[in-house]
């Protein structure tokens, strides 16, 4: 193997394993500020060992993030130099800004949420819980502001020649601001208050199953049951969204996505199919006729570009963009659904008895996770060949001044440490779980709340 | 010197400013890393840990942010630097990665051997990281061997000489230092004891990595210094990290610890700087041929960005000191165990 695909393999991994945590991080930190606001709202002692149960099990997630993370700044300039020297302009300032707004802010109040209970009063806490989640946000903005340059570049012009040409920012806030930035964020958010509230939801059916700790699980479900119906049912609009823009923005990707070849009007939507690129056709395809046309322009008329319309060397993989897409659309749904069905169970007064529904939500965890692994997927290969779209490819990308030997040894070793973290970070996890949260249900509701 | 305050200037300075404040708060819990293997007791172990607890990740922040600057304001040093010293960076990575997770969860599970096993781990990733850190930081001293399309073309064994081993042990023994002082401002009773002495034993190790450093770099490295010879103001700097350095026996044994740590602090700071101005205006030298040196001009991105990211750093600096600020201050104090304790 060369370079170039040791390379994109190293960044692929490294990446999507530490995409596991920041979204459930984000997703956790929302879930502890109303928790904890619910304290301070009631003084109900209740909340307060409530929160601290999850604030446990967010610094785990968050230092998991974090060792990962770091990783992933130093990956720019280790593999991909001739990339960094091309965007370090445009790109660099927005990692930059990063550090400065939202990682500072993070670590910094993190310090108080996790060892400041006894240090500050309950406001301050609260504020340092607000802040860290505020700081997870941010630096969410930035890192989907820098990626979605790349996949819509704007606010800049490209300055010299060959080896020595580079984009240079003309406009910052057309560059934050760039045709696929908000759309993207949204969608990324939703997604990370997904993970999170899953987690809590998983954890906390888990309990009701085991029949423990029943009091703290029954609230803790339906906290995040609300924040779930609101992000699933969000998500779809901002997906679609996304979607509509990809169609304009990166017509290649989109063709990829729904298996379009040539150009055509009332273009069908699969719901699902096994793409034959070579044949240039969709095998065992179900599809909705005239649907994409009709998603996209809202009208079945809409013209939608086909990937012959493009160079060979300019189409992205075809099938695997298409199956993450159909995939993290089904999942969607299913979200949709599960949050659904918990709050109209929940209505009916009925939810705690629904041992089936409950078994669900168990497993539910693993839903938004891998949504938010193929949706990325859908994004990232679905741009490729390039690396900024329409710019640079992929291969001019690399670090000239790496060898495959290099990137062996680094990648070899990234599998082997992120595997023995990844069976720590389990262990670690489920051993919170079983200890499960400090006295929560053997401090009657009354004594911390006296007008109840 | 040509001294031009331009955005270039203020970008290489505030990068050095931001490598300072790195040096300076992950310096500590690096070095209190580095002793933790000389404390026998568990619970001592942990205080040493706690004593760091709340404050070693933001302190890492100071490391990420001085990345994605210098990215943002001189991408082909970034660039140039992180590929070519690919293999040393990655070891720094793993190294990160062991230390950030023997920290989270060495105190998890009871049992000896898990505690014993992420001990080890944790003081052995602070030890390489700094060693690493101080490596990295003498081959700019060195200069390394580019061509002319500012790709570097040496080899990982042309980063290892006896002087960057030289500066990455100094590195290593100043951030003892730092860390046993750190150590005595947060302990107390016999691990207070023990760390006081340790600084006594660990600033002489550094005082004699230092002396060589300075004596090596006057001796193969002359070009640090030209511009102390133009600008004999510069050695009010020199004169200040001896001062610094001097003092810091002085607070131990008047018992000011907080005062030593400030002189400790103080030192890093003019060290870097003399370093800072050594290579000005260069950032990587290039050991083949002068001419392809990456300086702060031929690395730097458009002005427009420099000027940005200005606007950025004077937003979000002044709250990133306010935080930092308060979260010490919340912290302050010696260390006590708690439930939340790691």
């Amino acid at each position: 193997m060369d370079v170039e695909i040791l390379s994109r393999i190293q960044f692929a991994f490294t990446i999507a394993f530490h995409y596991i945590y920041p979204p459930l991080s984000i997703g956790i930190a929302i879930i502890l500020v109303i928790m904890e606001g619910m304290y301070l709202k009631t003084k109900d002692k209740f909340y307060e060992n409530m929160t601290k149960f999850w604030v446990k099990v967010f610094a785990l997630t968050f230092a998991v993030g974090v060792a990962t993370g770091i990783v992933m700044e130093f990956e720019f300039g280790t593999n991909w130099a001739t990339y960094s020297r091309f965007v370090g302009d445009v790109f660099g300032s927005a990692l930059a800004a990063e550090g400065i707004f939202a990682f500072f802010l993070e670590s910094g109040f993190l310090a108080v949420l996790v060892f400041g209970w006894d240090k500050v009063g309950p406001k301050m806490h609260f504020f340092s819980t607000l802040m860290v989640s505020l700081g997870s946000m941010f630096s969410a903005v930035w890192i989907v502001v820098a990626n979605s340059w790349q996949q819509t570049p704007a606010g800049f012009h490209v300055v010299g020649e060959g080896i020595n040409a580079r984009a240079e920012i003309t406009d910052f806030w057309a560059m934050v601001f760039n045709p696929s930035s908000v759309d993207r964020l949204s969608h990324v958010l939703s997604g990370c208050w997904l993970a999170g509230a899953f987690l809590i939801i998983s954890v906390s059916a888990y309990y009701l199953i085991k029949n423990r700790h029943v009091r703290f699980a029954k609230a803790s479900i339906k906290i995040a049951l609300v924040v779930v119906m609101i992000a699933s049912l969000f998500q779809l609009f901002t997906g679609h969204r996304s979607a509509v823009g990809v169609s304009k923005n990166q017509p290649a990707k989109l063709a990829a996505m729904e298996a379009v070849f040539d150009d055509q009007t009332n273009a069908p939507l699969y719901l699902f199919g096994w793409v034959d690129s070579e044949n240039q056709k969709v095998n065992f395809g179900v599809a909705v006729p005239g649907m994409l046309s009709y998603l996209i322009g809202f009208d079945t008329n809409t013209k939608v570009t086909g990937l012959n319309s493009f160079n060979k060397e300019d189409r992205p993989p075809v099938n695997i963009v298409f199956q993450a897409y159909h995939l993290m659309v089904a999942i969607g749904f299913t979200l949709i659904a599960i949050s659904l069905l918990g709050i109209f169970f929940w209505w009916r007064g009925t939810l705690f008895k629904q041992k089936w529904l409950l078994w669900i939500f168990v497993f539910s965890v693993l839903l938004p996770q891998i949504a938010n692994q193929i949706g990325w997927i859908t994004a990232e290969v679905g741009r490729q060949p390039w690396i900024v779209y329409g710019l640079l490819k992929t291969s001019e990308g690399l670090s000239k001044a790496v060898e495959a030997g290099q990137v062996w040894f680094s990648l070899i070793l990234f599998m082997l440490i992120y595997l023995g973290l990844f069976i720590l970070f389990i262990y670690l996890l489920n051993e919170k779980i079983q200890h499960g949260p400090e006295d929560v249900d053997s401090i009657p509701s009354e004594i911390g709340h006296p007008k109840a | 010197m040509e001294f031009t305050f331009d955005l270039n200037t203020i970008w290489f300075f505030l990068i050095g400013i931001l490598l300072i404040g790195y040096a300076i708060l992950d310096g500590f819990d690096l070095g209190v890393g580095a002793l933790h293997l000389l404390v026998k007791d568990d619970s001592e172990r942990r205080i040493m840990l706690n004593s760091i607890g709340p404050v070693w990740d933001g302190n890492e922040v100071w490391l990420v942010t001085s990345g994605g600057a210098l990215f943002a304001a001189f991408p082909h040093v970034y660039a140039t630097v992180f590929s070519g010293f690919y293999s040393a960076l990655m070891m720094l990575l793993f190294m990160l990665i062991f230390r950030a997770i023997a920290i989270e969860f060495r105190s998890k599970r009871p049992m000896k051997w898990w505690r014993q096993m992420w001990d080890v781990a944790f003081s052995v990733a602070s030890i390489f990281i700094a060693f690493l850190a101080g490596v990295v930081v003498a081959n700019l001293v060195t200069g390394v061997p580019l061509d002319a399309n500012k790709e570097f073309i040496g080899t990982f064994w042309s980063l290892v000489n006896p002087y960057t081993v030289l500066v990455g042990v100094t590195t290593v023994a100043l951030f003892m230092t730092h860390g046993a002082i750190y150590g005595v401002m947060k302990t107390e009773g016999e691990l207070q004891i023990k760390l006081r002495s340790w600084v006594n034993n660990t600033i002489i190790f550094f005082i004699i990595c230092y002396i060589t450093t300075t004596m090596a770099t006057l001796i193969y490295y002359p070009h640090m210094i030209e511009h102390f010879k133009e600008t004999p103001a510069l050695f009010v700097l020199a004169v200040l990290n001896m001062l610094a350095i001097a003092n810091i026996p002085r607070e131990i044994s008047r018992r000011k610890e907080f005062f030593a740590f400030l002189s400790s602090c103080a030192s890093i700071a003019a060290l870097l700087s003399l370093f800072a101005f050594g290579i000005f205006p260069n950032f990587v030298l290039a050991s083949n041929n002068p001419e392809l040196s990456l300086n702060i001009y031929n690395s730097a991105s458009s002005q427009k960005t420099l000027n940005i990211m200005l606007i950025i750093a004077m937003i979000g600096v002044p709250f990133v000191l306010a935080y930092t600020i308060s979260i010490y201050w919340i912290f302050r104090g010696k260390v006590k165990l708690t439930n939340m304790s790691y």
